[in-house]
């Protein structure tokens, strides 16, 4: 493990945190103006923070630890998944320690935190909420995984850095595989990030809610670590989703320079990503939440396809 | 209504449109009340009043419509312990206006619910606010109070409370949902967070004052209750309003129904997740809105219809400008339909959600917008009609499956219907021929005398029932809000789905707050 190494990979996880928020304030402007409304600004997500970081908490008298714990524990868990998501780069030292998998679990970690604080304090939200997204979350997981093992077959590996160096040097071509991976993991993503047609962040109906009901209990400096753990999340999957199925420009050294070129290649590719997630949003409705299993289940099964496509053609 | 085979002489009252009034004792209120069923009349409103000071013990008045127009049934009760018929197992609607009665004038119907209503512990409960001699007291403290709900019992069964306080800025209604899963097995409201005593308001008030007052009611519905209040001080006073008021106060009423449901439309697709529906339509409300301003110097048309005309005429340019909004929202209403109708997803989440069916629609007596898309033919526009609406020839838009679809598809249809309407006055509003008077003055009202007023608002039909005391006082006045009778409909339309859908379908319905809660 070189210096040099652990400064790019430390630089890496300092741009995702403060990267993160921005894409989301993009995909809300790209949603705005697709929906014909005057945008908000970019940096709102940021002023989000701030304001809350400022206020002063109030959590309720029967919260447990875990409760209190849960947005540490939440926001820690996207910082090391950022910290294993090539984005700039994939010289990568913490790599090593956690592959594919590892991430998923890291994912699943998270899940089941807020799950457990959604519960904690015993209002019927808290477990209505707890309960949805563990029935999401069920479904997900399971096709997130098929899609990382079609790409480690390729690359013959579980870690991530790996698969990127390898998918990053083929030629350029359609992969049957890597397409069908692709939609699903599109379609994993949506319902991972509680996004439109999974669920909808916006709601403020909170017996719809799926994601927002495990946090109605949170404010101030918690809620404002949740927010940020939740774009935190949706910038590693969408670098997961660019490494994958767009892995080209990323920087494979270590050096500053390599690593500055990388920097606006992957500005462009996350705003591109964002304004297809905006596009997405807008044009759909949420479905109904029985219909997440059907919506899940097509992921699932499209990931599968797209392993025996690579196992059976070796395309 | 026929009152003849119960052996009471019933005697008109001036109204705006066919109005009969009658005593009757507690057996003839039940027979009058089954006949009338049988023969197609439902029960529009049930209110108290306290006559003690005039040696008439308390009266409950009950109003029926059928297609002769409207019934008013007085009965006394001589005590305050005495109790009149419960009328629930005929019109189930009369439930929670019993309840309301005796929270606010304490006396009881002979029924088996004797919870309270509109009670939150605001007073104390041996206290009934609409009784002359109710003396409230700054130092009463807001009390606990301990409603039974009815629960459900069984393997699996939780139960959700919902409000009054939501996630979002939202009016407040109580909600206790018995569900296994995700799937409502009942569903219960209780509401009346919104109760601020415009009922009690109004007697310290003229009858001139009231109309302020009753165009604040529900300030969606603003038109309507105002045009009824006009409609029941007119009859008191015996005045007609000039034709040209009249036209104007039906552009402003189908104003109001086309900004309504433009806001109910986009707020529908926003609720299905579908933010470009709720973008799209509230820019067309907020045209519409805008225009209001404009041309009547109020966003939601307060205080346009006063009792005897309208506030002020609409000029030649504002006149044009309405026409071509009409005709150019007509266009972009149309696009926006077939938006929802060819958007699967959104079809997804309207069809088969919330279904009330007909025969629960009818026995429960819903009316209006959600009545009409259970396939109930019902609309005051066409059916008991007062000038200008005879000359209008509205034409009711009905669905018949009582989803949210069909209430979307009846909302689409009410606002092509309206546009079209507005086109109409519009022409007509420039005829020449027609006098430029928009109001009228008013005349001595004399102590005494019931005025009724009742106007197809955008949800329903709006009551408002007038009495005037000595010196143009008012006595009693009851504003009845449609979302009386459509509130009871939300708890069946939602069996048997799942949660998530509760507040889509509950969109569907918009009910009021503040007009049920007074």
């Amino acid at each position: 493990m070189t210096l040099a190494g652990i400064l790019s990979q430390l630089l890496q996880i300092a741009v995702a945190i403060a990267l993160a928020p921005i894409l989301v304030g993009w995909v809300n402007q790209c949603r705005a103006l697709l929906q014909g409304k005057r945008p908000p600004p970019l940096l709102v997500p940021y002023r989000t923070i701030r304001k809350l970081f400022a206020k002063d908490a109030v959590v309720a008298g029967n919260a447990s630890p875990i409760f209190r714990v849960t947005p540490y524990v939440v926001f820690g868990a996207m910082c090391c998944a950022a910290a294993i998501v090539p984005s700039l780069a994939t010289a990568l030292p913490f790599a090593t320690a956690a592959d594919a998998i590892a991430l998923v679990g890291l994912f699943a970690l998270a899940r089941v935190f807020t799950a457990l604080a959604a519960m904690d304090v015993g209002t019927s939200f808290g477990s209505l909420g707890a309960r949805r997204e563990m029935f999401v979350g069920f479904l997900a997981e399971p096709a997130l995984l098929m899609v990382l093992f079609t790409a480690s077959l390729i690359s013959g590996s579980t870690s991530l850095p790996t698969i990127v160096d390898t998918l990053a040097h083929r030629e350029l071509a359609i992969y049957p595989s890597l397409a069908f991976a692709g939609v699903a993991f599109t379609m994993v993503s949506l319902a991972e990030n509680a996004r439109i047609p999974v669920d909808n962040p916006a709601t403020h109906l909170e017996l719809t809610m799926i994601h927002e009901a495990t946090l109605l209990e949170y404010s101030a400096r918690h809620l404002a670590l949740i927010e940020w753990a939740s774009a935190l999340k949706l910038f590693n999957y969408s670098c997961i989703g660019l490494a994958l199925f767009v892995p080209f420009g990323i920087a494979e050294g270590t050096s500053g320079l390599a690593i500055l070129a990388a920097a606006p290649v992957l500005v462009a590719k996350l705003a591109a990503g964002g304004a297809v997630l905006a596009l997405i949003e807008t044009v759909s409705a949420k479905l109904r939440i029985f219909r997440a299993p059907e919506f899940l289940g097509t992921a699932f099964l499209l990931a599968v396809l797209g392993m025996l496509v690579k196992l059976l053609l070796g395309s | 209504m026929n009152l003849r085979p119960l052996g009471v002489a019933p005697e008109p009252v001036r109204a705006a449109m066919a109005t009969q009034r009658a005593q009757v004792s507690s057996g003839q209120l039940l027979t009058a009340c089954r006949l009338g069923w049988e023969g197609g009349a439902r029960l529009v409103a049930l209110w108290g009043s306290d006559e003690r000071d005039r040696q008439r013990g308390f009266r409950v008045r009950a109003v029926l419509e059928d297609r002769d127009g409207l019934t008013v049934l007085d009965h006394t009760l001589l005590r305050e312990d005495a109790r009149y018929p419960d009328l629930t197992p005929i019109f189930p609607a009369a439930a929670r206006m019993q309840r309301a009665t005796y929270d606010l004038v304490g006396i009881a119907a002979e029924a088996d619910d004797q919870r309270p209503w509109l009670w939150l512990a605001g007073w104390p409960i041996d206290r009934f606010p609409l009784r002359r001699d109710f003396e409230p007291d700054p130092r009463w403290e807001p009390g606990e109070e301990d409603y039974a709900f009815v629960r459900v019992e069984g393997e699996g069964v939780h139960e959700i409370p919902v409000g009054p306080v939501h996630a979002g800025i939202i009016e407040p209604g109580h909600f206790r949902f018995q569900v296994v899963g995700e799937k409502v097995l009942r569903l219960e409201e209780r509401l009346g967070y919104t109760h601020k005593g415009i009922e009690k308001r109004f007697e310290s008030l003229s009858i001139a004052d009231g109309a302020k007052l009753a165009g604040r009611v529900s300030g969606d519905s603003t038109v309507a209750y105002a045009w009824a209040y006009a409609q029941a001080v007119e009859s008191l006073a015996d005045v007609v309003p000039p034709p040209r008021a009249t036209w104007l106060r039906a552009l402003c009423l189908e104003r109001e129904r086309v900004a309504n449901h433009l806001g109910d439309l986009g707020a529908l697709g926003n609720d299905a997740g579908f933010a470009l529906g709720l973008a799209q339509f509230s820019r067309l409300r907020e045209d519409v809105l805008r225009r209001n301003e404009a041309a009547f110097g109020h966003r939601l048309l307060m205080d346009a219809v006063v009792p005897g005309g309208v506030a002020r005429t609409l000029d030649t340019a504002n006149a044009l400008a309405i026409r071509d909004d009409a005709i150019r929202l007509r266009n972009e209403v149309a696009e926006l339909r077939s938006l929802y109708d060819e958007h699967a997803g959104v079809q997804d989440r309207f069809r088969g959600c919330g279904v009330l069916a007909n025969d629960v629609a009818h026995k429960l007596g819903v009316v209006g917008l959600a009545g009409r898309a259970s396939g109930i033919d019902a609309d005051l526009r066409r059916d008991l009609p007062v000038a200008p609406y005879d000359a209008l020839a509205i034409e009711p838009a009905t669905a018949a499956t009582g989803d949210v679809a069909a209430r979307v598809a009846v909302r689409f249809d009410e606002v092509l219907g309206s546009l079209r309407a507005i086109e109409v006055i519009i022409d007509k509003l420039g005829d020449p021929s027609l006098p430029p008077a928009i109001d009228t003055p008013l005349k001595e009202v004399a102590d005494g005398s019931l005025g009724l007023g009742y106007v197809e608002g955008w949800r329903g039909p709006v009551l408002v029932a007038l009495e005037s005391g000595p010196g143009g006082s008012i006595r009693r006045c009851h504003p009845h809000d449609p979302s009386w009778q459509n509130w009871p409909a939300i708890e069946y339309a939602v069996i048997g789905n799942i949660v998530a859908d509760f507040p889509l379908i509950n969109k569907s319905f918009n009910l009021s707050y503040s007009g049920h809660d007074l």
